[in-house]
């Protein structure tokens, strides 16, 4: 049975999306939230880390804490919307503030650098200011889907680990029981799923199974799909020689051709044995369905790649081994 | 200059540049060409790989370079960065007594500062390398840069951490209460009063637990952030950029070499890492029209992958234009990308290969 895409998508409300740095991680969120747009669904980019690449794949300015449209949505299918805005603690922390009558103090606790001193005392703090303000945002179910660009491997581990250690650290008032209540989003799989990206290579593979499991132990959080970027798409078969396929279409080479023909094809076919490679030993370590996306040979990752890439997310998506109606997976099988 | 004489000549080498481009394994290759230059060399890695740090032999953290033996005439050695041990050596260095140390070493706040304040992992490995270069005789540290949000963190994280310890609001509630000073102080605990309702008294308690017992201690640190300062800026020190040719790392590489010049500190050395091979110079459009025209064929097979990779190199050249122009008179080297990564001292040799020109380049 096909697995349908827009069920996919809303199979959680919040995704986040986290990857050690290098593997893709801002490009598999905007393919996410341009998937999840093609198959009806709106959804709102969270975007943690200050960069401006996300805007970027969209051909946009960087974001701010503004909200902005990414995409307009609509059309025939019809597609739904994609916004986008950024977080940061400071901005959270006045919002928090002003939201709980301590408007007056607001201004001066992030001027004055005490956000820091806070911050050290009570580890945590600014990232449970972060989850907290998407807590929010899932509640006022402001669209279907929120794909969260969480900050890069070993942080997210941190990052998704704040609200347990501020339990511990801040055991009355407001941080407690905002922390309890993220706890409760992070911990729900109805409501929030970690995907996990890497590339088809050997270290990569490795630090995002040691993250999966650090995630499901010290977090609890449900882990969806593993997105693997980068991997070389099937072109086919390339052992014949270049000379001899010349002569089969009729077709003339020029000088020096047959040598690169050949050479390119055993640097894509060695490539793409160590790739497959990595791919088995990543699905041998974590029982979790793989989206592979393919290699980006174009010179950057604008809006035509990312609706690309998107398009291939869906055709993974809907060749998964009945997951339809399933919830995220867990790693224990 | 070639990277062989940049590691010939200086004292200091901080390899710099984005997540996932290879720093780590690049400090280690430039310390070994040390040790194989007859000096005595030590690379300080930040995380590096599981199985790259067991063939360094780094098991845990020690906080003391461990040696690796081998067939070099000189010497190489090889740390992971302690963020926490480096602090607490730092502190018990600074205090004024046992007591003061350990009054700092116990709080609870103090043991949060490694984990939890940014900016603190980038300048204890600066402070690892001042560190390593004065007190110890290495004639050459090579020191690996942590992955951070902003590449630039650990040049500023001396100012930004001694900032933090120096923080007024703070030092005013805990300072002697007399005169004028006083009167500040009521508006400060006002302050104070707002934020504990928010974390909690306990949380604030052990902030300024903290903050007393430090008292007298900011010069010190001051000062050593100073010289550590000095040393970055000191001829004997050379910053290597890392980096792929893909096109968001060379832009967070050329952004590094615009701030580093607006510190007047000097790139040296380049290495690009995991170069795509350029197997026909030439157009790729021209080779994808070739494959459009004979698609369905063996040979349209062939030219559409040819023109996957020439697209690629092509890609590379024009990224790294912008990079490496405005970089006259830098080390440069490329090394390509390999087949596997590099988990032993053989394959380091390998990359030492492309480095220092001694492997031709594909």
């Amino acid at each position: 049975m096909r697995v349908d895409p827009a069920q996919f998508f809303t199979a959680s409300r919040v995704v986040i999306v986290a990857g050690k740095g290098g593997v893709g991680k801002t490009t598999v969120t905007a393919a996410w939230a341009r998937a999840a747009s093609m198959a009806g669904c709106s959804s709102l980019i969270v975007e943690v880390e200050g960069k401006s690449g996300l805007a970027t794949a969209f051909g946009r300015e960087p974001l701010s804490y503004e909200e902005i449209t990414l995409h307009g949505g609509g059309g025939p299918l019809p597609e739904g919307e994609i916004r986008a805005r950024a977080l940061t603690p400071d901005d959270a922390l006045l919002e928090y503030l002003r939201d709980h009558g301590m408007q007056r103090i607001s201004k001066r606790l992030v001027s004055s650098g005490a956000l820091d001193v806070v911050s050290t005392a009570a580890p945590g703090i600014k990232d449970i200011l972060i989850l907290g303000k998407v807590k929010q945002l899932e509640a006022s179910s402001t669209a279907d889907v929120l794909v969260l660009d969480a900050p890069a491997a070993g942080h997210a581990v941190t990052f998704l680990r704040s609200p347990r250690g501020l339990i511990d650290a801040v055991r009355v008032g407001p941080i407690n029981t905002q922390a309890r209540e993220v706890l409760d989003l992070l911990t729900d799989v109805a409501r929030c799923q970690v995907v996990l990206v890497t590339l088809p290579e050997e270290t990569p593979v490795n630090e995002l199974v040691e993250t999966a499991y650090s995630l499901e132990d010290e977090v609890g959080v449900a882990l969806g799909p593993v997105v693997v970027n980068g991997v070389y798409p099937d072109l086919g078969d390339m052992t014949v020689d270049p000379a001899t396929a010349a002569d089969e279409a009729g077709a003339h080479l020029q000088p020096g051709e047959a040598a690169a023909l050949a050479a390119a094809a055993r640097f894509r076919a060695s490539r793409t044995a160590l790739q497959r490679e990595q791919l088995e030993r990543l699905a041998d370590a974590l029982p979790l369905p793989q989206i592979r996306l393919p290699f980006t040979f174009a010179a950057e990752v604008g809006p035509a790649e990312i609706d690309r890439l998107a398009r291939a997310m869906i055709a993974e998506i809907e060749a998964m081994p009945s997951l339809a109606g399933e919830r995220p997976g867990s790693l224990a099988t | 200059m070639t990277l062989e004489s940049l590691v010939r000549t200086s004292s200091i080498l901080i390899c710099a540049g984005s997540g996932g481009v290879g720093k780590t394994t690049t400090a280690a290759v430039l310390a070994l060409e040390g040790a194989r230059q007859g000096r005595k060399a030590v690379v300080v890695t930040i995380d590096p790989a599981k199985r790259l740090a067991d063939a360094l032999g780094l098991e845990g953290l020690t906080n003391t370079p461990s040696r690796i033996e081998g067939d070099w005439p000189g010497e190489l050695w090889a740390v992971m960065l302690d963020t926490k041990g480096t602090f607490d050596a730092l502190v018990r260095r600074h205090a004024g007594s046992e007591e003061q140390a350990s009054g700092i070493l116990d709080n609870r706040f103090y043991r949060n500062i490694s984990g939890a304040l940014s900016g603190t992992q980038e300048y204890m490995a600066m402070e690892k390398l001042y560190e390593l270069h004065e007190e110890h005789d290495f004639d050459l540290v090579v020191v690996d840069t942590p992955p951070t949000r902003h590449a630039l963190d650990f040049l500023e994280a001396p100012r930004t951490l001694t900032h933090f310890l120096d923080h007024r609001v703070f030092r005013l509630i805990t300072a002697p209460t007399r005169g004028l000073v006083k009167a500040v102080n009521v508006a400060a605990s006002v302050f104070l009063r707002s934020v504990s309702r928010v974390v909690g008294t306990e949380v604030l308690e052990d902030a300024l637990a903290f903050f007393a017992a430090f008292e007298g201690m900011e010069e010190g640190f001051k000062q050593r952030a100073a010289r550590v300062g000095e040393l970055l800026a000191a001829d004997e020190t050379a910053f290597v950029l890392v980096t792929s040719p893909r096109r968001d790392a060379v832009a967070e590489a050329r952004y590094f070499a615009s701030k580093l010049a607006e510190s007047s500190l000097a790139v040296r050395g380049l290495v690009i890492n995991r170069v795509h091979p350029v197997f026909l110079p030439g157009s790729f459009e021209a080779t994808r029209a070739r494959a459009t025209t004979l698609e369905g064929t063996a040979l349209g097979t062939l030219y559409a992958n040819l023109a996957d990779f020439q697209e690629v190199a092509s890609n590379e050249e024009d990224h790294l234009a912008g990079l490496t122009s405005g970089l006259s008179g830098t080390a440069v080297a490329r090394v390509p990308y390999l087949p596997t990564d590099v988990h032993d001292l053989d394959g380091l040799a390998g990359i030492a290969g492309y480095l220092f020109g001694r492997t031709a380049e594909l």
